[in-house]
């Protein structure tokens, strides 16, 4: 098997992000996200179960939808998130780097790295909707533009990260 | 030059809406580059044995908060009209730490969740289904939430409206912190 090409410098894929990020500004008026188009593939599929009617008068759902389908800023997320994964998968093949693996550290197992991977989506769902944006909305969109909000997310963000390191040590260590 | 083109009427709205598969691909390919489609690269964070986090995010942000910052000194950008995200206190750090602790253990975020997916990494897909599960939860207890959710809100405000100091002061504040981080970086690297 051919070994897989080495990772970019990191300050160098930091920089092509920000000029992504800047290009986002100027064209569109606004920055990348991640966390929305989740929110809006979620209330998509609220008004496909229970109903537009419902999906559309509920309060957490409703701005994600107009007239029963995903509002255009909505839209502008999803196609961007469509896009991440075609080009992290572009990205990937092309640097011998695409398999199917579970990524896992040496002292769990695959199935137990699966529950902590789904545990760990759960909290960042939830905690991504009550800061209005994940890493990408709040912490690097935000944080360029010097949001108040967007600080205080990254600070407690990495805060927390730090502190309760040492007791999901055994998942990574 | 007229920016940004989406505020200004340079291109309509079908055509801004193009654009975003073209952003999110380059978005991705950097993410990917980089090796944030690796969960235990970006542990490594938290363990100080992988430092790719904090560099890509710090140099990420400087390159977009200078160019947006001279675009909008040389009157090419306006920025005022780019979207600010609002603050809301209380609920924005709850927010952050229950994303630190999601981050901690999920290893992904929600952006390199689905780069890693897209690399196969069946970790990233767990992290999204998570992820969805956890959209769901919130919605399903927004009736009780609603009013911390809504609660010590300011409105759109930057670090420096709030400091009451000039916007460049803020950006150079910023720069040389973050410079400062890369060179504290080195540092734990070389001590390894």
């Amino acid at each position: 098997m051919k070994k897989p090409h080495p990772y970019l410098d990191p300050y160098l894929a930091g920089v092509g992000i920000g000029a992504v990020l800047l290009t986002a500004y100027v064209v569109a008026g606004r920055g990348l996200g991640a966390s929305g188009a989740f929110a809006s593939v979620v209330a998509a599929g609220t008004a496909a179960v229970a109903g537009t009617a419902h999906a559309a008068a509920a309060p957490a759902t409703a701005p994600y939808l107009v007239n029963g389908i995903t509002s255009p800023i909505g839209d502008w997320l999803v196609l961007e998130l469509a896009g991440v994964v075609l080009g992290g998968f572009a990205s990937a093949w092309l640097a011998g780097r695409s398999r199917a693996a579970v990524e896992h550290g040496p002292s769990i197992s695959g199935r137990q790295r699966m529950y902590a991977a789904v545990a760990g989506g759960v909290l960042m769902g939830f905690g991504a909707k009550l800061a209005r944006g994940c890493t990408s909305g709040q912490a690097l969109t935000g944080g360029a533009l010097l949001s108040a909000g967007s600080w205080i997310f990254i600070a407690t963000c990495f805060a927390s990260g730090y502190l309760l390191a040492p007791l999901a040590r055994r998942l990574w260590r | 030059m007229n920016a940004p083109f989406a505020e200004t009427g340079v291109a309509g709205p079908l055509a801004i809406l193009l654009t975003a598969p073209l952003i999110g691909f380059a978005f991705g390919w950097f993410l990917e580059r980089g090796g944030l489609g690796n969960a235990r690269k970006l542990a490594g964070q938290f363990y100080l044995t992988d430092l790719t986090v904090f560099k890509v995010l710090f140099s990420a942000l400087l390159t977009a908060m200078l160019g947006a910052y001279w675009l909008d000194r040389f009157g090419i950008l306006d920025l005022r009209l780019v979207y600010l995200p609002e603050t809301f206190v209380l609920p924005q750090a709850v927010g952050g730490v229950l994303f630190g602790a999601g981050f901690l253990v999920g290893g992904l975020c929600p952006g390199t969740s689905c780069v890693a997916a897209a690399a196969g990494k069946l970790d990233g897909l767990g992290v999204i289904g998570g992820m969805l599960l956890g959209v769901l939860a919130f919605n399903l207890s927004f009736d009780w939430i609603a009013g911390f959710y809504n609660s010590t809100a300011l409105g759109a405000l930057t670090l420096t409206d709030l400091l009451g100091v000039s916007r460049g002061a803020g950006v150079a504040a910023i720069t040389l912190l973050a410079l400062a981080g890369f060179y504290g970086a080195a540092w734990i690297e070389r001590r390894q």
